[in-house]
């Protein structure tokens, strides 16, 4: 019986530095499968979103291939998603020291990291970022499906196509906008993006940064 | 005496073009410089009071696009097909009125197509550079070239007219015979219709007669005739003549009050500026942040700490 937050593959190797396997390669895959068609989603949507962007249509090879591609790049991060979703649901339940570690969000953004709660394997930024991700994901394939003329034009009003063109743009800058803050958090947080391509991390990032994680990997038991 | 408004037969002697890329007033997604000169605006005018539901102005419309209906089903009325496709652009929707003051059973029959809006729902509505045009003589165009088939335009139209086609993916609807009016002919609807219920001219013309009409019609009881040029989206370049104008709806749901939808101006206006505006904001937060702040990284203490918290300790999972 392992912590709330541990997930199948976490473990600890001493060394130097001491590195912990944060993902596993099957994880790693389903990341970047969903960040592909998301930024391929990005610019597909951005294209048809302003006449500014337009000519990304051409990344796509025109805007007839742009429309027709970008429903089914949709499908595929729903579903790619959704395994993210059942790996990582669990270890992003919101927690006590979540609200605290929120509270002190001007010690984050300044990296006073000792002024921090201990917490585990996600920070409440980067549940924050789940959970977004999760309910924006859900509302723009609902309203996508309501827009996608080729396959379901016949099943819901023009009224409600407007309504869902309308909320399928305001989800997608809000979800561009969450995307934005977990990129900038990888990069800004020195030794993340290790994680999704080498799958594992140093001891002294896990310190830094998820110890109460590091604390129930080295302890193995229950907190 | 010959009818005031017939439309001329074509001039197959050196016939000239008057609309090009220089009449344009309006092209979806992007800007177009101002002409130099204008056009005078023209006008459809529909009399509905003369309509004898001959379905006329549907064939000739067929012939002169060259499509094809597909031959369909019995629906329970008199329209056909049942609703305007991508090859029927205009099409005849009959109603069964029972006027509530009289008691007579009035059959109404209004030819539905695109309005040729002065405000274009559809135009604004679309994001494809040019696949929807408006030129300066009130007549809004389709480009097929540079339509992308998404739809955009059916949620822009307060009409409900463009129809997306399953076979090439592209909008279609009513075209004003563009093509006809640049060489000095009216729509093929207009010349077809054997009762001058559907006239074409200039629109000052057409509401000069849509006025003499209005007149006749009162003067024989319709005390509600009027015109239906709609202000809610600018007037249009196709116009009803209503007996009952102060009830459009009963003429098969035309709009009372016709306007491009509130929510497709928020999607439109705002949220395409505030949208791409906070991305904007986020990504220069991030810039400035990295600027100020510098990298936030893992110390030497951290690692040696780790090391002190695992060191000596097995490998587990």
């Amino acid at each position: 019986m392992t912590a709330y937050d541990v997930e199948p593959g976490d473990s600890v190797h001493p060394g130097d530095p001491v590195t912990v396997d944060r993902y596993t390669g099957w994880a790693r895959v389903n990341h970047w499968i969903t960040a592909t068609c998301l930024v391929l989603l990005a610019l597909s949507g951005l294209a048809l979103f302003s006449p500014a962007l337009f000519f990304l249509t051409d990344l796509f090879g025109g805007g007839q291939v742009t429309r027709a591609i970008h429903p089914w790049l949709g499908v595929i991060l729903f579903f790619s998603f959704a395994g993210l979703f059942i790996r990582f649901w669990r270890a992003n339940l919101w927690k006590a020291e979540d609200g605290t570690w929120l509270a002190r969000l001007n010690a984050v953004l300044t990296a006073h990291e000792e002024r921090l709660p201990e917490v585990g394997k996600y920070n409440a930024g980067q549940k924050a970022v789940f959970w977004l991700m999760s309910i924006l994901i859900i509302i723009l394939i609902s309203s996508g499906l309501v827009m996608w003329d080729q396959y379901f034009y016949g099943y819901t009003s023009i009224e409600q196509k407007r309504i869902a063109v309308l909320v399928h743009s305001m989800a997608a800058v809000a979800i561009i906008c969450v995307w934005i803050v977990h990129v900038y958090a990888a990069i800004w947080v020195r030794g993340t993006v290790r994680a999704m391509t080498l799958g594992s991390v140093t001891g002294g990032w896990a310190w830094r940064h998820h110890r109460k994680w590091l604390r129930e990997l080295v302890g193995g038991k229950t907190s | 005496m010959a009818f005031e408004f017939e439309l001329p037969n074509p001039n197959t002697v050196n016939p000239t073009t008057t609309l090009s890329d220089a009449d344009l007033v309006r092209r979806s997604a992007s800007s177009v410089p101002e002409p130099a000169k204008k056009l005078t605006p023209v006008a459809k005018l529909i009399d509905v009071s003369k309509c004898i539901g001959c379905k006329a102005c549907q064939s000739a419309c067929l012939e002169w696009n060259d499509k094809r209906q597909d031959v369909g089903v019995f629906a329970g009325s008199y329209d056909n097909p049942a609703d305007l496709t991508p090859d029927m652009f205009t099409l005849m929707r009959f109603t069964e009125w029972v006027n509530p003051e009289t008691q007579n059973l009035e059959w109404l029959i209004r030819k539905d197509g695109c309005m040729h809006c002065e405000d274009p729902g559809c135009l604004k509505a679309c994001p494809a550079p040019g696949a929807i045009v408006q030129y300066s003589n009130g007549i809004v165009d389709f480009v097929h070239e540079n339509c992308i088939g998404c739809g955009y335009c059916i949620r822009g139209c307060p009409f409900n007219i463009p129809r997306i086609s399953q076979v090439d993916h592209k909008a279609y609807k009513c075209t004003l015979c563009s093509d006809r009016v640049a060489v000095g002919q009216g729509p093929a609807c207009a010349k077809a219709c054997p009762t001058h219920a559907i006239t074409f001219g200039t629109k000052a013309e057409m509401q000069q007669h849509a006025a003499d009409r209005i007149k006749d019609l009162k003067s024989r009881g319709f005390q509600n005739a009027g015109l239906y040029d709609p202000p809610g989206v600018g007037g249009t370049h196709v116009m009803y003549v209503l007996h009952h104008a102060d009830k459009p709806e009963i003429y098969a749901n035309l709009p009372s009050k016709p306007r491009i939808s509130s929510i497709v101006e928020w999607w439109k206006g705002p949220t395409r500026y505030l949208g791409l505006a906070a991305m904007g904001v986020f990504a220069a937060i991030g810039f400035f942040h990295h600027l100020v702040e510098g990298p936030n990284k893992v110390s030497r203490e951290d690692e040696e700490s780790a090391k002190r918290l695992a060191g000596g300790r097995s490998a587990q999972s």
